[in-house]
């Protein structure tokens, strides 16, 4: 019996990394979707986030609750700063090309944090209590439950958002024909930029609860590659998809953390990944067309 | 020009990629209330006209390079494409381009942006289905499952949201059967009489463009090359042999005269 209530505590902590993911998976698809664009750097933009909130809640001393949107509004800046200064001037280029600049974006943004907070790993101040969680026998650490609930109510208002609100409509007729979106009024750059925006301040939000639970480091980044995963498996222009294949992976992640040994678990990321790419090259809830790269 | 036109194309010349020159000196007008149709065969330039009206030429980098577009009092070369939409001039494109993966209702509210900063009334979709019942029918259904028919009903049911001054028709006869072409023509015509919207519509139909049209313009590659009120371009004697397929007198002619044809054309251009 204990057995099975370690596998299902192990199965929680899963899903509570894997909401992250999902979260994090989010704002690859948000900006996929209306741009076309892989934004390789959102890795590291949930990284700034991460740091921002370090800078403004332990450097200045502010209040988490003043830090964290200011934070998450950080994230969104360097979202505007970068669209407006580098992506809409590569409209129309191959999309390798700006793929491969926010590549480079990356490797700047990780730079800029080493050379002003150095490479050591560093806590970021508590805000959310340390009080475990219990739902039943179950023991849940109180930052995982906390990241998991707030991710998974920021990717239901975004679901929401996509269906019932105009602005969600003018996102998906920009993705699905950008002249004919022009053609219906819809201020096509400002859609840009918007998801751009909201893109970034995602990852940046994703970036202090993956910091509140693990603390932040120039490396953290690569918390955005399983994302990246997620978003191929789940479909790279489906919301749902990064929902559903975030929680897998995380599940899946947790698993083989646990019973086949910490260095397993990125291994079985990358496996599905390559699995799905051979059944499903579109992703579990993706636009069947084959997008090349 | 008048005080009543509200779409003026003076000498306009565009080149695309910066080496295809495409319209060269093309000129036209549409009056306010009126619909106007463009004719001219393939790749005569006919949507490349309707672009750089619109502003989307700069989607398919091409550009207009000399003389100026007019619409409602204002050079179109200050605004942006959805500027423009949202000043009241709706581009139809052609092969009707609606959001296929959007339901019926969801495309008309993607139209529903046109009239962002217009202080105006949004329009009521019923408008819509009173045009289209069809339509109505099938109003949360995916678009892209509508049949050809439905979906150009749907490219225009959008420009009806819009509550445009000037509507781009680009082709709407594209792909469809002889019925359901009537069918919309003679849609496009009730629009125009009981909105007043001025159109500009372009195609390969001569004969139903001249049925809804005021006046007609017929273009070869690249310019004008006759233009008049529609009753009297129906007279003209190339009009009826070049564009309705009608050799003057009861007969048609023989296909041995296809020779002919070619040298008389040339005098167009």
């Amino acid at each position: 019996m204990s057995d099975f209530l370690f596998f299902l505590e192990v199965s929680l902590a899963g899903l509570g990394s894997g909401a992250l993911l999902s979260l994090t998976a989010l704002a690859f698809v948000l900006i996929y979707k209306a741009t076309r664009v892989i934004n390789l750097a959102v890795s590291e933009i949930l990284m700034m986030g991460g740091y921002f909130f370090f800078a403004l809640a332990a450097g200045m001393s502010l209040s988490p609750w003043v830090a964290l949107p200011l934070a998450i509004a950080g994230g969104g800046l360097i979202g505007a700063i970068v669209e407006r200064g580098v992506i809409r001037r590569m409209l129309g280029e191959s999309a390798i090309s700006v793929f491969m600049v926010t590549v480079g974006l990356g490797s700047v943004l990780v730079g800029l944090v080493e050379f002003v907070w150095g490479t050591n790993p560093r806590t970021l101040p508590d805000f959310t209590g340390t009080a475990p969680v219990f739902i039943g026998q179950l023991y849940i650490s109180r930052k995982i439950a906390i990241a998991f609930v707030v991710a998974s109510l920021v990717i239901a208002i975004f679901l929401l958002l996509f269906r019932y609100w105009r602005g969600g409509v003018a996102l998906r007729a920009t993705a699905t024909d950008q002249a004919a979106a022009y053609s219906c009024g819809i201020n096509v750059p400002g859609v840009f930029s918007a998801a751009w925006i909201i893109g970034c301040a995602t990852a940046a939000g994703a970036g202090i609860l993956l910091g509140a639970i693990g603390g932040i480091s120039p490396v953290m980044g690569a918390f955005g590659l399983s994302a990246l995963v997620v978003v191929i498996v789940g479909g790279l222009d489906s919301v749902m998809g990064a929902l559903v294949a975030g929680l897998l992976i995380g599940l899946v992640e947790a698993w083989a953390g646990t019973y086949l040994g910490g260095e397993y678990k990125l291994v079985s990321t990358f496996i599905i990944l390559i699995v799905m790419l051979m059944v499903r090259p579109y992703g579990l809830f993706g636009t069947t067309e084959i997008e090349r790269l | 020009m008048a005080a009543d036109t509200i779409l003026s194309v003076e000498n306009i010349e565009v080149v695309y990629n910066k080496t295809i020159q495409v319209l060269r000196g093309l000129s036209l007008s549409v009056e306010r209330g009126k619909v106007v149709t463009l004719l001219g065969s393939n790749g005569a330039g006919k949507s490349t006209t309707l672009k750089a009206i619109s502003g989307l030429l700069e989607l398919e980098n091409g550009a207009v390079t000399a003389g100026s577009i007019g619409f409602d009092g204002r050079k179109v070369a200050d605004d942006t494409p959805h500027g423009l939409v949202r000043r009241g001039l709706f581009h139809v494109m052609e092969g009707r381009r609606i959001f296929e993966d959007l339901t019926v209702e969801e495309n008309l509210t993607a139209a529903t942006f046109a009239l962002s900063g217009r202080g105006v009334k949004p329009t009521s979709f019923d408008l819509v289905y009173g045009y289209f019942p069809r339509l109505y029918e099938r109003r949360t259904g995916r678009a892209g499952y509508l049949s050809g028919g439905e979906q150009q009903m749907l490219a225009i049911g959008r420009a009806l949201i819009a509550q445009p001054k000037l509507i781009l028709l680009d082709e709407p006869s594209l792909g469809l059967s002889p019925i359901l072409v009537e069918e919309i023509f003679g849609i496009i015509a009730r629009i125009n009489r009981e909105t007043g919207v001025s159109m500009l519509l372009v195609e390969q139909n001569a004969a139903v463009a001249f049925a809804v049209a005021h006046y007609g313009y017929i273009m070869e590659t690249g310019k004008i090359v006759l233009d008049g009120p529609t009753d009297r371009l129906v007279k003209d004697q190339d009009v009826r042999e070049f564009y309705l397929g009608m050799a003057g007198g009861e007969t048609s002619r023989s296909y041995r005269d296809v020779k002919h044809y070619k040298r008389r054309k040339r005098w167009l251009s």
